[in-house]
């Protein structure tokens, strides 16, 4: 199987090691990568905004760059949805729309791409700590990813997985936490507390933009939460 | 004065950081989801519910010029008189014209959230008539001279303590905090009310075509004395109420019932027929319908929302709302709060004035997966903030995406901006937190990301090139021509 990696902008500059992780793991399974190393952005913080004129230059040379590819592999579940999900409203009525619908069925996060297309669950991984799983809203409700990455978290050596009591957005929201950061530092801060009162070291999530957010409040609010990708505790042994 | 968007931002900084009203609601919302599950296990398919009941609503407003007809039809048959409504100020003139024609002094209404809607109460105050509200959540509200927190539990975000004060300070009488105490307090203030009332003004949940019956649920009685002691009795009705069937409630009130407030059914259901027939003991002289457009046919004709016009008014998707949980139903400043409202507000009161409600979401979904008629609400909010853009582009986030564009779109320019990023992080120290940080919106609250000093790109380049150097070295090079 021919992968192709997209590389989401605020991975390659924030958190490379990421999708540094999903590289290792990829051709520890034996499977050869290639990286989309000229694309670097999704174009959904354009789309989200109302901006689609905007967003359509950026995920038109997605569609060019990504019409060869076999399967494309991002992994950030909001991005993947971008991709999977809102290509096709965003191309919707124009030339491109068949294009746009072609992509989505070969579009993949990485944690379903395990476990739905590689039927892998079990990666030799250790982490001997308590972690929580956020469902990136993304994720679960465009990209409906819920099993996959809990599936993968329960075969990690040493790892207790707790759950929190609500499932519930941690406030990113893109640009909303700028254009409302009242409402979305309070939707962050409920989110913190649940995964404390779950009693988790470690929150761990398909969505390293989440992870961004809830990262940010608690090294403001100076917490022992952690905050850690999927990819990285799939690669740790 | 302040602009709807300035006064919804203003009122979300003081209530966001109120943390008793965030308790409160959590709290409240919680317990609601538990008995929401519970009620949702009872049914044999959720899903299979939300299903057949989208798409006999989406049947139902996709002919509501045959179904309209029809109810109205047979209610008139029975002797109702049914208005039609294209305006709210329509609506308030019919009324109005009802009332003072019957010479009425002082008139009883149960929850309509249309009556809010057209601001009914203002008017028929403005004009002389004494208006008591009889739901207890809306009576108590009405007494604090405020509108409804939310569209199913009007003062949700009251304590028992502040409604005995209420209660001893405008009706003189609150002998304790127990729930049941204060209830018997307004019960002795309504029942005199209910008596002395020449008209009864009610909502409706749905408006049964086939028999041409108006459907109302709640939990009090309140609306069952609302409508049948006064001689008069008026129904405010949104024309997408409708349904085909009288069958259909059999999905429609336990589904009502447990997406709205977790029961199995509501407490009272009763469906009004027209006015007292011959021979009957008891019920109105007189029955008027008054079927409100309002803006609805503008959404009808937006084949991209039209799914809105489902909408039941449970008010579920306001319960999952993280946004609503923390703003408030109030900091709306509209009739309908929360993802409905958000919805449907700028087609009801224009989008121009009311896009900062699509823009106030972080597209979670939860309304959508909660939404017992399956409008696809989040979506529709992404709909709402194209349209505003389109409509009046703002031009430097034009600008600012169009530079973003160019450089996401180039990847060596992104290396540049990357590169430049990392020394501007360097004295981004000196600012950061403060009023000169521009990125001030995030940092005041939360810390910045730091961008890493490798990013995956270089390092897969760098890679690449080592293993590249590697084979060649070692003679594995790719065999040659």
């Amino acid at each position: 199987m021919k992968i192709t990696l997209f590389v989401p902008c605020f991975v390659d500059a924030l958190y490379p090691q990421v999708a540094i992780a999903v590289v290792r793991i990829l051709e520890r399974l034996g499977h050869t990568l290639e990286v989309a190393e000229d694309l670097n952005c999704c174009g959904q913080p354009a789309f989200n905004s109302g901006c689609w004129a905007e967003a359509r230059p950026v995920a038109g040379r997605v569609l060019d760059r990504l019409r060869a590819a076999e399967t494309v592999l991002v992994p950030s579940g909001s991005c993947g949805a971008m991709l999977r999900c809102f290509y096709p409203a965003l191309f919707a009525g124009t030339p491109r729309e068949a294009e746009a619908r072609a992509l989505a069925g070969r579009v993949f996060e990485f944690a379903e791409f395990l476990v739905d297309r590689l039927g892998v669950s079990d990666l030799g991984a250790r982490f001997p700590h308590r972690v929580t799983y956020h469902d990136g809203c993304h994720s679960l409700r465009e990209m409906h990813i819920q099993a996959a990455p809990r599936r993968l978290l329960a075969h990690v050596r040493d790892l207790e997985l707790v759950e929190m009591k609500q499932v519930v957005c941690c406030g990113f929201g893109g640009t909303f936490a700028v254009k409302f950061p009242m409402i979305s530092t309070a939707m962050g801060e409920v989110k913190l507390a649940e995964a404390q009162a779950a009693g988790a070291e470690y929150l761990v999530s398909c969505d390293s933009s989440c992870l961004m957010h809830v990262q940010g409040l608690i090294d403001r609010q100076g917490l022992r939460l952690k905050t850690i990708h999927l990819v990285e505790v799939l690669a740790t042994s | 004065m302040t602009s709807p968007a300035a006064a919804f931002k203003q009122h979300a900084r003081t209530l966001t950081r109120d943390l008793r009203h965030r308790h409160r609601i959590q709290t409240a919302l919680g317990k609601y989801e538990v008995k929401r599950d519970e009620m949702k296990a009872r049914f044999q398919d959720w899903e299979g519910a939300r299903q057949a009941a989208a798409a006999i609503k989406s049947e139902a407003i996709h002919h509501l010029d045959r179904y309209l007809e029809e109810f109205a039809a047979r209610l008139e048959a029975r002797g109702a008189k049914v208005h039609w409504a294209p305006h709210a100020e329509a609506a308030r003139q019919i009324i109005l014209g009802i009332c003072r024609d019957r010479g009425a002094r002082t008139i009883v209404k149960s929850k309509a959230m249309t009556a809010e809607e057209i601001h009914l109460n203002d008017t028929l105050e403005q004009a002389g008539f004494a208006v008591v509200e009889s739901d207890l959540g809306e009576f108590i509200v009405q007494l604090r001279g405020e509108p409804p927190y939310h569209i199913v539990f009007p003062a949700m975000h009251l304590t028992r303590g502040e409604i005995r004060e209420l209660f001893a300070r405008e009706l003189g009488d609150a002998p304790s905090d127990s729930p049941e105490e204060l209830t018997m307090v307004a019960r002795r203030v309504l029942r005199r009310k209910y008596l002395e009332a020449d008209v009864g003004i009610t909502g409706a949940n749905f408006a049964i075509a086939e028999t041409g019956m108006i459907s109302v649920t709640e939990n009090e009685g309140n609306a069952r004395l609302t409508a049948a002691l006064p001689r008069t009795m008026i129904t405010l009705v949104g024309i997408e109420k409708v349904l085909p069937r009288l069958a259909d409630l059999a999905l429609f009130l336990p589904l009502l019932a447990t997406a709205g407030a977790g029961q199995l059914l509501s407490g009272y259901n009763t469906l009004y027929g027209g006015p007292r027939q011959p021979g009957e003991p008891d019920g109105p002289e007189e029955f008027h319908v008054v079927l409100l457009d309002n803006q609805r046919s503008t959404i009808l004709a937006d084949s991209e929302q039209r799914d809105a016009l489902h909408c039941i008014r449970c008010g579920a998707c306001l319960n999952v709302c993280p946004i609503f949980r923390h703003v408030g139903g109030q900091t709306y400043g509209t009739t309908y709060p929360g993802p409905i409202g958000a919805v449907i507000t700028p087609h009801l009161r224009g989008l121009r004035a009311w896009q900062h409600l699509p823009f106030a979401s972080s597209l979670c979904g939860a309304c959508t997966e909660a939404c017992p008629v399956k409008i696809d609400l989040h979506h529709h909010l992404l709909q709402h903030r194209r349209n505003a853009r389109t409509q009046r582009p703002i031009w430097w986030e034009k600008l600012a995406f169009r530079l973003f564009v160019g450089v996401v779109n180039r990847p060596a320019l992104w290396r540049l901006s990357l590169a430049l990023g990392r020394l501007g992080q360097k004295v981004h120290g000196l600012v950061r937190g403060t009023r000169l940080d521009p990125a001030y919106a995030w940092t005041q609250t939360r810390e910045m990301p730091r961008l890493a000093p490798q990013s995956f790109k270089q390092w897969w380049r760098q890679r690449s090139a080592n293993r590249a150097g590697r084979d060649s070295a070692e003679g594995r090079g790719p065999v040659g021509p």
